[in-house]
């Protein structure tokens, strides 16, 4: 198994054009990466086209598409209509005639006007035309998750909901380097892929980025920090969550196996399964809803492979059954202060 | 401002008698001083009192230019049509009307699980895939059958799908009808509704980046129309300029829904407009009248990089499908009366006053395309089904590790349970030898 090491390139991934010698990294946040990513798949490809709202001239409302417009055109990078079930017709359209589709949902919040397009258009148009079409150039990124006070509708994490779909691939990074690797991976994927972006920690994380062009593969885990007394397991921003978490149990003598799914559809099952072999426990969390969130597959598909090795119940530490709240945010947040006590639990059952 | 002409209904015109009798009112010019202050050329640039545009401000006339008895109408700017291309077409529609007799017959023996007609909207179809190119995209609702057909699409082809048998396209897969062909650049059908409409832009839109100079045409019906996916769609289309033209069929109902039901402004075509698209009304069963509109309309989506609007006025002469009954929703004298009105009979008789056609061609061809349609509904029936290992390709490009470990499951379930579950080499073509 394949486990990509922040700052490091991993000798599987592509890295065309580059040597060796000319491989440098930046310093860049998680909103630079991806603004690099789409700039470097559409040096790499003519084909490559990004359209969404306000993500022209402007660059986006959170600067992602920042200097596309001018460096490669007004036809590559365009502002649409105000349409999300618009956008997502319009880039299955023309992924299926060839090009290379990344559209922008302005927040994950906003994408349930193009759930029927995604879900019933997109995911299945390989499947239905027995292979003779597909819209595997397309990519739609869309920024999700609360911690900005971002109240009911620009706060969501819908995830789940494009787990339950057969025919997508459904990517959240949570730092630089996964955001770039990942990214483009995702736009070369010959699937269509929904590429969540944890839009808390747009700034607030940072790393090294190779300038050049690299992928990170799609369906493969990252094991974060080697452990053996329980398993951490999450995606996205709430990798920050898991890892202080893990930090503070660390004290009171509990080693933490860190996971970073980066793939939720479909899901690296063999990382996560050897993980619990070995710890025994897991701890799954994730900012979403508890009911019907993507903690409850895995959680049944290991108790299934590991029922053997589990000596504590699956935890799961994840938001309330209600809507994003504003005011109780902070107190509806899975944070690591719910996790710690979530290991504690599990360690002591 | 005072209303000076009445509502233009978009609704086909039932009560009204055969053209030849009397000209339609669309026909005439309007009086300059009748034209409603919706032109900006014409309409004041300020008001200083609340004077609002009637909901008729958009006279569409309709173009017609075959009268029913096969003479044109005096000054009709026909687009010219060869005897060649003429029984081209006029014959695919005569092989899709017994397509679709022979199949919803099928379908009523039980050989078939569903079938959808195009009766009565022949030339709303035949005339708009004529004007087209073999490498404009077609993305179609599912009452295009005709457009493959004029492709090339086969009898077996048709029958394989139908029957989703191991040679079906589709790997047989999804329900009749419900077609794709790569070969012919007719995009594969899906069930839910207008959702091909903001994908046809967005196909345009590649194909403009391509520089190929090619176009996509997009077909859907007027019930279609009142989905969101319309309006993304054409709005989308005209904002970003793209080669595409759509074709709208106004067939009068949405399964029981009629068009009076459906929207209360005029028709489809009055949207275009709204949108910034170069928009025509059509007489939908005038062969003559859609093909000369089709004909600009695609010079226009490829020669000015914009999108067109083809409104289509017709009748859905069959039921919505073999799982539905239009009598609890609609009279017989209605279908009657469009019954007369027919698409096919119109241009047959222009094709024979041209002396291009006559009755004993017509007899050769309905009698080749019976049996022909017969003889491959017998060979598809008894073609296999595909393999249970289709069952999970195509779900991505390559089978991901869990859909392979379901599959082997489902295998090792089939083994311990062997005759009780259909055979799919076999199991059909029992049935239906049992049936005989």
């Amino acid at each position: 198994m394949n486990t990509p090491v922040k700052g490091q390139i991993p000798s599987n991934c592509d890295a065309p054009g580059s040597e060796t010698a000319a491989m440098t990294t930046t310093k860049m946040n998680l909103l630079q990466a991806v603004n690099s990513a789409l700039d470097t798949a559409m040096t790499a490809n003519p084909r490559v086209v990004c359209l969404g709202e306000d993500i022209g001239k402007f660059g986006g409302v959170f600067r992602a598409t920042s200097n596309l417009q001018h460096k490669h055109g007004e036809l590559r990078c365009f502002n649409t209509p105000l349409t999300e079930q618009g956008i997502a017709g319009f880039a299955i359209g023309l992924a299926a005639q060839g090009s290379v589709a990344v559209a922008e949902i302005q927040f994950a919040d906003y994408i349930f006007p193009a759930f029927d397009q995604i879900v019933n258009e997109a995911a299945k148009f390989r499947y239905r035309s027995g292979d003779q079409f597909d819209c595997g150039g397309l990519t739609i990124r869309a920024p999700y998750g609360g911690g900005i006070d971002g109240g009911l509708y620009h706060s969501q994490s819908p995830e789940a909901y494009f787990c339950h779909t057969p025919g997508l691939k459904v990517v959240m990074p949570s730092n630089p380097y996964q955001a770039k690797g990942l990214l483009l991976a995702a736009i070369r994927a010959p699937d269509p892929v929904i590429f969540f972006e944890p839009k808390a920690i747009y700034r607030a994380s940072t790393g090294e980025v190779p300038e050049h062009d690299y992928e990170l593969p799609l369906g493969v885990a990252e094991v974060v920090q080697k452990g053996t007394d329980i398993t951490l397991l999450g995606w996205g921003a709430q990798m920050i969550q898991l890892n202080k978490a893990a930090e503070l149990v660390a004290n009171e003598g509990i080693s933490c196996e860190v996971i970073d799914l980066c793939t939720l559809l479909p899901w690296d099952r063999q990382t996560v399964a050897d993980s619990v072999r070995k710890t025994g426990r897991l701890v799954i969390s994730h900012e979403a809803p508890l009911t019907g969130g993507f903690a409850g597959e895995i959680a049944a598909t290991i108790q299934e492979q590991c029922f053997l090795s589990l000596e504590a119940p699956i935890a799961r530490v994840t938001g309330l059954d209600t809507p994003f709240p504003l005011a109780q945010e902070k107190h509806y947040l899975a944070d690591y202060l719910k996790i710690v006590e979530a290991i504690r639990a599990t360690i002591g059952y | 401002m005072a209303v000076k002409n009445p509502p233009q209904k978009a609704q086909p015109e039932r009560d009204k008698k055969p053209e030849r009798d009397k000209k339609p009112e669309r026909d005439k010019k309007p009086e300059p001083n009748k034209i409603p202050q919706l032109d900006s050329q014409q309409a004041p640039d300020l008001i200083t009192a609340p004077v609002f545009l009637h909901t008729s401000s958009l006279a569409i006339p309709t173009l017609k230019q075959l009268q029913a008895d096969g003479e044109l109408y005096p000054g009709a700017a026909v687009a010219p049509m060869s005897s060649e291309l003429a029984i081209k077409v006029y014959t695919d529609m005569v092989y899709t009307r017994l397509l679709d007799e022979r199949m919803v017959g099928a379908q009523r023996q039980g050989r078939l699980s569903f079938y959808l007609t195009c009766t009565g909207e022949e030339a709303s179809v035949a005339g708009t895939i004529a004007a087209f190119q073999a490498d404009d995209m077609v993305m179609a609702q599912y009452r295009e059958q005709l457009a493959l057909r004029y492709r090339g699409f086969t009898t077996e082809q048709f029958m394989n799908q139908l029957f989703s048998n191991v040679e079906d396209l589709g790997k047989g897969r999804q329900m009749p009808v419900h077609y794709g062909c790569r070969d012919l650049n007719f995009m594969t059908i899906s069930s839910p509704l207008a959702t091909q409409i903001p994908q046809a832009a967005g196909y345009a839109y590649g194909q403009k980046l391509a520089g190929n100079n090619a176009c996509t045409v997009c077909y859907f019906g007027e019930g279609a129309a009142s989905e969101g996916d319309f309006h993304a769609g054409l709005n989308m289309a005209a904002v970003l300029k793209c080669p595409v033209v759509f074709v709208a069929r106004n067939n009068g109902y949405a399964i029981s829904t009629p068009s009076s039901e459906q929207f209360a402004g005029n028709g489809i075509a009055s949207r275009g407009v709204g949108y910034g698209i170069k928009t025509i009304r059509v007489d939908g069963n005038d062969i003559l009248a859609v093909y000369s509109a089709a004909v600009e309309a695609r010079k226009i989506a490829v020669e000015q990089q914009q999108p067109v609007l083809i409104e289509t006025m017709s009748y859905r002469l069959g039921a919505h499908s073999t799982s539905d009954d239009p009598t609890g929703y609609r009279s017989r004298e209605e279908e009657q009366q469009w019954r007369e009105n027919d698409p096919i009979s119109r241009m047959k008789n222009w094709l024979v006053k041209q002396n291009w056609w006559g009755e004993e061609q017509e007899e050769a061809l309905q009698a080749e395309f019976r049996e022909e349609i017969l003889a491959q509904v017998k060979l598809a029936e008894k073609c296999p089904k595909p393999a249970l290992g289709e069952l999970i390709t195509d779900v991505y490009e390559t089978p991901p590790e869990h859909l392979l470990e379901q599959l082997e499951a489902l295998e090792n379930h089939l083994a311990k349970y062997p005759d009780q579950y259909p055979n799919l080499g076999y199991a059909h073509n029992q049935s239906q030898e049992a049936a005989k």
